[in-house]
C-alpha cells in the first residue's frame, strides 16, 4: 500500500513502500504489454506538462490507456491560460476539478509540491526543474531488479553527476538498500558535496574517482547520463568535458559478463549504438519498464481514493 | 551591571528582548513585523551596541504595553538564538525564557533559489523546515535547497 497521497520525492519514500510499488508493477506488466485490463475505467488523468517531454509524457499516457482510463492534456502553454498569467495554483485547482489525478512537469523546483497542496486529486511530480523526478527513480530501480539485483548492488553513476537529477535521486534510493556506489564523473561535475554528506550519513559506501576504466570490471551496473550542454554557461567549458566518457563493445571487453548499462535517455554520444545489441544494453527496457511502474503508481493511488 | 547604566529608562508593562546580537536588532524588528503587530500607539526602543560580557555588543529591544507571545518570538532565534525574553509587569521580570525556533518558519524568510516556486507570483508563502537550530540550518520546503549563511539577507 502506499502510505501518501502524492508521488513528489523518492525520498520520501520508505524501502518498503519502493518495495510494494516496485512488485505491483511487476504484477502489472504483462497489461503493460496490451492484455486487458479495465481498473482505472472512467477515470481521467490530466498531463500538466510546462516542458518538453517524450517517455514521461507517453508513458504515463499509455500506462493510464492500458487500465482502461484516459487523458486530458493541457497542450503547449501558449495556448492555454497560462499565457494569461494564471498562477500555477488556480490552474491546479481548476484541473483537480476535472480530472482524478494530475500528473505535471514545471521548469520551477518545488513546482508539484505547491501543486499538490491545491490539487484536490493525487499530483505525481513528472520532474520539477533540477529538483525531483521520481516515477524516473522508481522505474529505475524496477529496472535494477528486473534485469540485475537490488540486494548487494554494486553499481556505478557515470558522467554528469552534478546537474543530473536522475542521479541525485537515484543515490538517495540505492543508499535505502545499502547499495555499493561508485561515482564517476569529471572533476568539474563531481556529485554535489551536501548529497555526499546526506549519503554517507545514511550509510552508502560511496567511492568517487573519474577514470571509468577503473570500475568497470568491478560493477553489476553501470548508470550512464548524458554530459547536459544546455548546463553549461561557458562552451569551452562543456567541450573541455563533453566526451569524456565513451562506451563501446570493445570498452566492455573487461566488464563482469553479466553487467547491465542503463541511461536514463536522451543519449547522445555516451553509449556507441553497437552496444545496443549486446547482452549489457537494458536501456530501452528501461525505458518500457516506465509504464508497469507508472500503473502501478496510477492504480495504487485511484484505487485507494476509491475505498 | 551594564543594564543599570543604561540611559533608556525601564518599562512599566511590555516585553523586552535582551542578548541580541550586536547589530541585529533591526533585523528582529523585521522579523517580528513589530510595528504591524503593536499598533500605532505602541512605544519601541532599541538599543544597539550595549557592552555585554557574553556577546562583547548586544542589542535591546524594548516594546511597551505588550506582551509577545512565544510563538511570535521564537522565530527571531533564526538570527538571534540566545536572544532572552522578559514579560515586564509593573517594572518587574513576571516571565525569562530564552527564544527557541520552531520547527517549521512561514512568510520570515525566502528561498536562495531563483528557480525556486516559492519566488514566483503563487499565492503562497515561503516556507521553512529547521533542521538544525545551532547553528541554524534551513531547507525549503518547495524546494529542498538547504539555507545556512546570511540568513539576514533572505528576511522577507
Amino acid at each position: 500500500m502506499l502510505k501518501r497521497r502524492h508521488v513528489l520525492s523518492s525520498r520520501d519514500f520508505s524501502r518498503e513502500e519502493i518495495d510494494s510499488v516496485l512488485k505491483t508493477a511487476e504484477s502489472l506488466e504483462p497489461y503493460a504489454r496490451g492484455r486487458r485490463a479495465g481498473w482505472l475505467e472512467g477515470k481521467i488523468l490530466a498531463l500538466l506538462f510546462f516542458e518538453p517531454s517524450t517517455r514521461t509524457r507517453m508513458s504515463f499516457e499509455t500506462a493510464m490507456k492500458r487500465m482502461g482510463g484516459s487523458t486530458i492534456n493541457l497542450g503547449s502553454s501558449e495556448a492555454s491560460s497560462i499565457s494569461k498569467g494564471e498562477t500555477l495554483a488556480d490552474t491546479v485547482r481548476v484541473m483537480g476539478s476535472y480530472a482524478d489525478a494530475i500528473v505535471i512537469r514545471h521548469p520551477k523546483e518545488g513546482s508539484a509540491r505547491l501543486a499538490a497542496e491545491f490539487s484536490p486529486v493525487p499530483v505525481l511530480n513528472g520532474g520539477d526543474g533540477a529538483g525531483h523526478h521520481p516515477t524516473q527513480t522508481l522505474l529505475d530501480l524496477y529496472t535494477i531488479k528486473k534485469e540485475s539485483h537490488l540486494d548487494d548492488l554494486s553499481i556505478a553513476l557515470v558522467g554528469d553527476l552534478k546537474y543530473g537529477r536522475t542521479v541525485h535521486s537515484l543515490a538517495y534510493a540505492l543508499a535505502l538498500y545499502g547499495a555499493e556506489i561508485t561515482l564517476v564523473s569529471p572533476p568539474s561535475l563531481r556529485l554535489p558535496d551536501q548529497i555526499i554528506s546526506d549519503l554517507s550519513r545514511s550509510g552508502a559506501k560511496l567511492v568517487e574517482t573519474s577514470d571509468l576504466s577503473e570500475v568497470v570490471g568491478d560493477v553489476d551496473v553501470l548508470y550512464v547520463t548524458r554530459i547536459q550542454r544546455e548546463r553549461f554557461p561557458d562552451l569551452v567549458e562543456y567541450s573541455k568535458v563533453a566526451r569524456s566518457y565513451r562506451i563501446t563493445p570493445e570498452f566492455l571487453e573487461r566488464a563482469r559478463s553479466g553487467l547491465k548499462i542503463m541511461h536514463p535517455l536522451p543519449r547522445v554520444d555516451e553509449i556507441s549504438p553497437a552496444v545496443d545489441d549486446t547482452p549489457h544494453a537494458v536501456y530501452f527496457r528501461q525505458s518500457f519498464y516506465g509504464v508497469p511502474v507508472r500503473m502501478a503508481l496510477l492504480k495504487m493511488l485511484l484505487e485507494a481514493g476509491q475505498e | 551591571m551594564a543594564e543599570k547604566e543604561l540611559k533608556v529608562r525601564p518599562i512599566r508593562n511590555g516585553t523586552v528582548i535582551d542578548h541580541i546580537p550586536g547589530g541585529q536588532a533591526l533585523n528582529v524588528l523585521k522579523i517580528l513585523g513589530i510595528s504591524r503587530t503593536t499598533g500605532a500607539g505602541a512605544t519601541v526602543s532599541v538599543l544597539m551596541n550595549v557592552d555585554s560580557p557574553k556577546l562583547g555588543k548586544k542589542d535591546i529591544v524594548k516594546v511597551e504595553d505588550r506582551e509577545l507571545l512565544s510563538e511570535e518570538v521564537d522565530k527571531i532565534a533564526l538570527i538571534a538564538p540566545g536572544a532572552t525574553i522578559n514579560i515586564v509587569r509593573d517594572f518587574e521580570v513576571a516571565e525569562k525564557y530564552v527564544v527557541d525556533l520552531p520547527d517549521l518558519i512561514v512568510g520570515v524568510v525566502r528561498c536562495q533559489n531563483p528557480n525556486c516556486i516559492s519566488n514566483s507570483s503563487e499565492p503562497i508563502r515561503p516556507q521553512m523546515q529547521v533542521r538544525e537550530k545551532r547553528p541554524v540550518q534551513l531547507r525549503c520546503m518547495y524546494c529542498d535547497l538547504p539555507l545556512t549563511e546570511r540568513i539576514a539577507d533572505f528576511l522577507i
